[in-house]
């Protein structure tokens, strides 16, 4: 067993979690989201392994680094942080429908890693630029951000299909209160906050000691400022303008989208210095 | 009212407004854009190719082509700040004392309608529970305010008062940031240094304005050496450098990437490398007519008499790229070749290519056979003295957002009231300035915690 076969069967254990999870949600089966959450925790247990075993590979191929230095690593990754975050939130809040709007995205992220043929799985060694101890706590605080900036976006939604009427009848009007999806999106929009700052002043340290200077514009820096921006703006608008409701979920859905072009736009559109990932 | 305000007032009132703040930003992080997809602190012609003249005009009015230095978003910075510094005095003026009172008090009637209380009943008395409750109200919150009714008895503890002021060190942390980012930019400099194996300087030249600076100290690159892997891939780049005070050696010391040298408020990087050309090497040269082989080494300059004295080769130089036929052939040695009374004419050797020379079908051919490769060090050379205040700001506003987004200011109010001889009635709520939630669920706990006893 290596680790490719055990984050491959993962991307299939993910695949199965959003089917419960639509299925409850489409046939108002509880016992469905029950399943759906359980097979999050196993695919999120054979992700970790896969992280794991695939860290130990890299010691015996004689590199030893951690699993974050390639676009297949950061996907893998991103789907771990997503799912432990998720599982978090379904603990704590004991709503299971919004496994509906969150699965998938745990689902597409390690899909893409495995199946698009222009992200190498092959473990390859660090660059020099790359090791640092910095590295760990950069990539771990950034996608702990984007984890939480994912699950505010697919909580976003929820504005859009709710029917305002209390007494719709639709599939939609089981999904959580108003007052619950607007406490979960500003909580995963403040945790994301909190870690995108911490990823990105964890990275100009890091800058600062390996090239001299903590912040250059380089496109991805200046990217992850952009979405910085956008969600202190989100913050400015709900504590200080009273915004709510879908006013508020547009923006929330414009602050994802620059997370996803601060991810995979800068990487694929643009050069600088995070082209390796 | 809206009137008769003066108009330094209007100017107040327009720079404390967060309608401002969220405008500025909308305009930081949109025109953040450009410069990532323009290219930036290009040559003209590259920007005459890439867009054409007319929008060249532009980028250059609008200075699109070094965009976070130019005048307008520099503006655009400015205003935030000074948005940031107003909002800050005014909210603070104005909620100091409401946070901060001289004695803190509570209205127990805002407490009894709260969403989130809880009720249940006791058998034992109002005192005996007035007593333990303030035991555990105190071990869990902290000092607890006591008040008698006619029935009963009130309750009040809280804590997290001061966690109103983490959006202030979050404010405050990003002043403290551009104050940091000004004095780099003003008292600091960025250079990029070559430096040759062997070679030693102590003037560099920034990298922006080729400005000259002198060094207190003179490097000396020793040595480098880059190592690959396996792959074909760069594993680690080393610089060997020795400072030099006054002209005698200080110390040596290998610099690595993530590894600089920092000394006297100057850091020295690793941060690229090449090949120098290198100053000697062996030739091969084969007489095409007798197969007589002769093998000589040669510095640069240096010229050598050819077999049965047919002319003589002269050794003028190495070049990093040779170009041939639309071909990049990499690192080549060239040499002059003058046969008695002939012209002479130039040839290029290839160090990758050791046949090359052969194609030519001269008399003689000529290969370069062995030559210490040289190597120089790319260092950037930094001076930064505004780096501790932008440290301070990291800190602060990596605290300040947490103390903002997770700490909260939590009041719990408890009311104990006795309802007929054997029962007393309790009822357990609480408000928080952020995360109600949260807040719901540790008056449950609390709930349980006091059910329990």
């Amino acid at each position: 067993m290596n680790s490719s076969f055990l984050l491959s069967t993962t991307t299939f254990i993910y695949a199965l979690a959003s089917v419960f999870y639509i299925g409850s949600f489409s046939f108002k089966k509880q016992v469905l989201a029950r399943a759906g959450f359980w097979v999050i925790v196993i695919g999120f247990i054979t992700n970790t392994a896969g992280i794991l075993l695939r860290w130990v590979e890299s010691y015996q191929m004689g590199y030893g680094h951690a699993p974050f230095s390639n676009m297949y690593e950061s996907l893998v990754f991103f789907s771990w942080t997503v799912a432990i975050l998720y599982i978090f939130v379904e603990l704590k809040y004991k709503e299971s429908i919004i496994g509906v709007f969150v699965s998938p995205l745990i689902f597409l992220a390690i899909a893409y890693a495995s199946f698009d043929p222009n992200v190498s799985s092959k473990i390859s060694p660090l660059i020099p630029a790359l090791k640092s101890n910095w590295l760990i706590a950069h990539v771990i605080a950034c996608f702990l951000g984007y984890a939480g900036f994912a699950l505010a976006f697919g909580f976003s939604f929820i504005y859009f299909v709710k029917p305002k009427d209390p007494k719709s009848t639709s599939v939609f009007s089981r999904l959580p209160s108003w007052e619950m999806i607007d406490e979960l999106t500003y909580q995963m929009i403040v945790f994301g906050f909190l870690f995108l700052t911490i990823g990105i002043i964890t990275g100009a340290v890091w800058a600062n000691s390996a090239w001299g200077k903590y912040w250059s514009w380089d496109p991805k820096e200046t990217w992850s400022l952009i979405t910085w921006f956008v969600y202190a703006i989100f913050l400015h608008l709900r504590m200080m303008r009273g915004w709510n409701g879908s006013k508020l979920a547009i923006v929330s859905i414009v602050g994802f989208i620059a997370v996803l072009f601060t991810y995979f736009g800068v990487n694929y559109v643009l050069s600088g210095l995070h082209s390796y990932g | 009212m809206k009137k008769n305000k003066s108009i330094p007032q209007q100017i107040w009132l327009f720079f404390c407004s967060v309608r401002l703040t969220v405008y500025t930003l909308v305009l930081l992080a949109s025109t953040s854009i450009f410069g990532t997809v323009i290219l930036q602190n290009g040559s003209p012609t590259q920007y005459v190719n890439l867009y054409g003249k007319g929008f060249y005009n532009l980028i250059k009015v609008l200075k699109l082509d070094d965009m976070y230095q130019a005048w307008w978003f520099l503006f655009l910075l400015l205003l935030l700040c000074i948005n940031i510094i107003v909002c800050s005095i005014e909210r603070l003026s104005l909620t100091w004392k409401i946070i901060f009172p001289k004695r803190i008090t509570f209205n127990p009637d805002r407490f009894k309608i709260l969403k989130n209380r809880e009720t249940f009943t006791s058998e034992k008395g109002v005192n005996t529970l007035a007593a333990e409750y303030q035991t555990i109200l105190f071990k869990k919150v902290g000092k607890v305010l006591y008040e008698k009714t006619e029935n009963g008895g009130v309750m009040y503890a809280e804590r997290g008062r001061w966690s109103r002021l983490g959006v202030y060190v979050v404010h405050a942390s990003i002043i403290l940031l551009v104050v940091g980012a000004l004095i780099g930019a003003v008292f600091g400099f960025k250079a990029n240094l070559r430096l040759d194996e062997g070679a030693k300087t102590d003037t560099l030249f920034t990298t922006k304005s080729r400005t000259p600076i002198q060094l207190p100290f003179s490097i000396q690159c020793n040595e480098f050496e880059v190592r690959f892997y396996d792959t074909g891939a760069p594993d680690e780049f080393r610089s060997n450098l020795t400072i030099l005070e006054e002209g005698k050696e200080s110390f040596t010391k290998d610099i690595r990437v993530n590894q600089p040298l920092r000394y006297k408020g100057i850091n020295i990087f690793q941060s690229s490398y090449g090949t120098a050309a290198p100053d000697s090497a062996v030739f091969e040269i084969m007489d095409n007519t007798t197969q007589a082989i002769l093998t000589k080494s040669l510095a640069v300059g240096e010229q050598l008499t050819l077999p049965g004295d047919a002319g003589i080769f002269e050794f003028q130089g190495v070049l990093p790229n040779f170009k041939f036929r639309e071909h990049n052939l990499g690192q080549a040695f060239f040499g002059k070749i003058t046969l008695t009374g002939k012209e002479g004419f130039q040839i290029p050797l290839p160090t990758k290519f050791p046949t090359f020379d052969k194609m030519r079908k001269g008399q003689f051919s000529f290969v370069v056979k062995k030559f210490d490769q040289r190597y120089y060090t790319g260092l950037q050379v930094t001076k930064d003295p505004g780096i501790w205040y932008v440290y301070a700001g990291f800190i602060l506003m990596i605290l300040g957002c947490w103390i903002t987004f997770f700490v909260s200011h939590q009041s719990y109010f408890i009311e104990i009231k006795t309802s007929d001889q054997n029962t007393t009635c309790v009822l357990v709520s609480g408000k928080a300035n952020r995360n109600n939630f949260g807040m719901t669920l540790k008056i449950k706990k609390l709930v349980t915690l006091l059910k329990d006893k």
